[in-house]
């Protein structure tokens, strides 16, 4: 009873010090963001930040933007900033990162940037165990060139270049990047994480913290995959996006961790 | 220093960036630049650097552009259709304003092509490296001396206009072997300083950004003006040739690379039969040489272009000779190298006057047809 | 009690957090519209704000800020 009575009072102090519970991360740019209303970038995008601030590396970090919604990212995060070609940020990060591996180094990519044209760049920084952290937004759609069918639309998904639904005969079916990545040795950290609720929005902030700190460890390859929405071509509310997306994407998309280098210890 | 050791050009290059402080090599297997990646995958990794064989030539070039927004001297090597692939990332560096250093052991194409000497590179290399309005510094050694000196000059030059610079040489060169004086080494620690690249703010700046997006038309326009203008100085100050005979020369050869090796030795017969004919080796061939070409003009009544292709730097000599004298070529393609004397009979009908496009299939063929 | 300021230069008035808010005091303003042609979100009753903060983790545009 004592212990709780000086630790509620440790609290009140602390907050009567700092009485902001919760403020715009100095890892992010003051810049407003390119994104539609109510898209998810803009949550993994602070997640990423807020971690770099926790961690104390915004200061040593450089993030590779990718082709794609987030191809402006270098806009938005206030560390130093490498804008790619599209699918290439691994090899990006990969030079960035073997020219000067004291510092953290990751990757911001979308499903057509990492999963299509990128898949030989993902697969081979992957496999090679390469230091640096991919951060990789799934939204089953290309988004900046007005929703065409992505590597990952799911089977069925209706998009401007799959109108009357993905067909799996003539279309082939979705990449499960974790499933694919999982079985590679240079893997230190795969994790599928969503953040359509405020609690999952924490678990995915844990999961990016993780892959930076298995980075600052010299673990190897680490990916955060979010599964995320596309409210504007997807053509609902922000909100019936979320509710979309736990209907339809999590059950092809299964959250969790999918390879774990420290798992056991 | 002075001493000269026998080398190939391949591996005088490698060892010559090695000593301009470059130590970060990515690239892909591809004949015949096979022995510069084998090279740097012997000594690179002793000296604290990296050699990273990619797994593509569009993931290695885009290596360099990471490793070279780190602030790095970094460079990557390959051959012509590996060089086709690494356009996009040329391309990305140009627009970043990125330095680096691409290496085309040039061989015959079109597509897989062939595997001997080649020019056939030329107007990729000069004239479209990858997509957009912009270029990178086309060095183009002739012996295994300027491999090493070239490399050196390319990283030099690089840095200093914040560009791409590609050593544009073939199989001949990359493969022979001949004496060589290499540079001192340098340590890539006391090279100049990049404030602009992304090292990390280390909280003391600005982020620093390295991009080629401008989605602003007019801003887009700016930068492309701004780096055309860096361009015109360029063409100004940067223009590099070998002058040999051109005094008095009433023909005046042009040819870069291997194809100035038998240029020299069909010239030197051709003054012993008391021909006046002179050479001009373009040593840069982006910025072209027009300045010595249009110096040349004062004496010469003709020129001709001696090249590995079908006729493609002869493009830059007629621009430069303006109209003024006639231009005639004589080539071979496909990975075949002419000799002295196919060399010396195209240098004697110019002289006679002939104007003409001459490969030896059609050869039949005049300018015009 | 909590203190909940939305930034209206960041808000897109997506809603998400008026979606989110457990005491639902959160509303779009449909009066206002910010310089991007937006209606801004703000909070009806700081008084019931349970500092949850429900809706800054759902804000995409890192737009609002709550303090005790």
């Amino acid at each position: 009873m004592a212990t709780k009575t000086a630790a509620t009072a440790t609290q009140r102090n602390k907050a009567e010090k700092n009485p902001i519970l919760f403020e715009r991360t100095p890892a992010l740019t003051t810049a407003i963001t390119n994104y539609c209303p109510g898209c998810l970038h803009g949550i993994t995008q602070r997640l990423v930040a807020e971690n770099l601030e926790k961690l104390g590396i915004t200061g040593t970090t450089v993030g590779v933007s990718p082709v794609g919604c987030s191809v402006i990212a270098y806009e938005f995060y206030a560390c130093d900033m490498v804008q790619a070609a599209h699918g290439r940020a691994p090899a990006v990060a990969t030079g960035l990162k073997r020219a000067h591996p004291e510092n953290t180094v990751f990757t911001y990519q979308g499903d057509g940037d990492l999963a299509s044209i990128g898949m030989a760049e993902t697969i081979h920084a992957a496999t090679r165990g390469e230091n640096i952290t991919v951060i990789f937004i799934n939204n089953a759609i290309y988004g900046m060139t007005g929703g065409q069918m992505a590597p990952t639309s799911l089977p069925g998904q209706v998009t401007q270049t799959s109108p009357y639904g993905r067909d799996v005969k003539t279309a082939g079916y979705p990449i499960r990047v974790c499933e694919l990545l999982s079985s590679l040795d240079g893997v230190a950290f795969l994790q599928r994480v969503t953040v359509d609720t405020p609690s999952n929005v924490r678990k995915a902030a844990k999961a990016i913290r993780k892959g930076f700190e298995y980075q600052r460890d010299g673990l190897g390859f680490s990916l955060i995959e979010v599964v995320s929405t596309c409210p504007t071509n997807w053509g609902m509310t922000p909100y019936a996006a979320l509710e979309w997306l736990r209907e339809n994407m999590l059950p092809y998309y299964p959250l969790g961790v999918y390879k774990d280098c420290k798992a056991g210890e | 220093m002075g001493e000269k050791i026998l080398m190939k050009g391949n591996e005088a290059l490698a060892e010559a960036a090695i000593r301009a402080g470059c130590r970060h090599f990515f690239g892909y297997p591809i004949t015949p630049q096979t022995e510069l990646a084998a090279y740097m995958s012997r000594h690179l990794p002793k000296l604290g650097g990296t050699y990273l064989q990619a797994e593509s030539e569009i993931a290695a070039i885009n290596m360099v552009y990471g490793a070279s927004s780190a602030g790095v001297r970094v460079m990557t090597s390959s051959s012509s259709p590996g060089v086709s692939l690494k356009g996009e990332g040329i391309s990305y560096m140009i627009g970043a304003d990125l330095p680096g250093l691409i290496v085309n052991v040039n061989r015959g194409g079109p597509g897989l092509g062939g595997i001997q000497p080649s020019q056939s590179d030329y107007w990729m290399a000069t004239r479209a490296t990858g997509h957009g309005d912009g270029h990178v510094f086309v060095l183009a050694p002739s012996t295994v001396q300027e491999m090493a000196d070239l490399a050196r000059k390319a990283f030099d030059l690089g840095d200093r206009y914040r560009m791409p610079a590609m050593i544009l040489a073939d199989g001949l060169l990359g493969q022979m072997m001949e004496p060589v004086e290499l540079p001192e080494p340098l340590d890539p620690a006391a090279l100049p300083p990049k404030p602009w690249a992304t090292t990390g703010t280390q909280g003391t700046r600005e982020h620093n950004i390295i991009n080629s997006l401008s989605l602003v038309a007019q801003i887009l326009e700016d930068s492309v003006i701004k780096r055309y203008e860096r361009y015109v100085l360029i063409k100004d100050v940067e223009q590099m040739a070998q002058l040999e005979y051109v005094e008095d020369a009433e023909l005046v050869v042009v040819a870069y690379g291997a194809a100035a090796r038998i240029a020299r030795s069909a010239i030197t017969a051709a003054r012993e039969e008391g021909i006046k004919v002179g050479m001009i080796r373009p040593i840069t061939l982006w910025p072209f040489p027009t300045k010595a070409i249009k110096n040349a003009c004062a004496t010469a009544r003709a020129f001709l272009s001696v090249e590995l292709n079908t006729g493609q730097m002869v493009d830059d000599v007629r621009l430069a000779v303006d109209g003024s004298v006639p231009v005639s070529f004589f080539g071979h393609t496909g990975g075949i190298v002419p000799t002295p004397a196919e060399v010396l009979v195209a240098i004697r009908k110019a002289c006679a006057g002939e104007t003409f496009h001459l490969l030896p299939y059609h050869s039949t063929l005049k300018a015009g047809e | 009690m909590a203190k909940v300021t939305v930034d209206i230069e960041y808000c897109k008035g997506c809603g998400l957090c008026v979606d989110f808010c457990p005491q639902e005091i959160m509303q779009l303003e449909t009066e206002v519209i910010t310089q991007k042609g937006y209606h801004p979100a703000h909070c009806v009753d700081q008084e019931s704000c349970t500092a949850c903060l429900n809706c800054a983790m759902m804000c995409p545009d890192v737009a609002i800020m709550i303090e005790r």
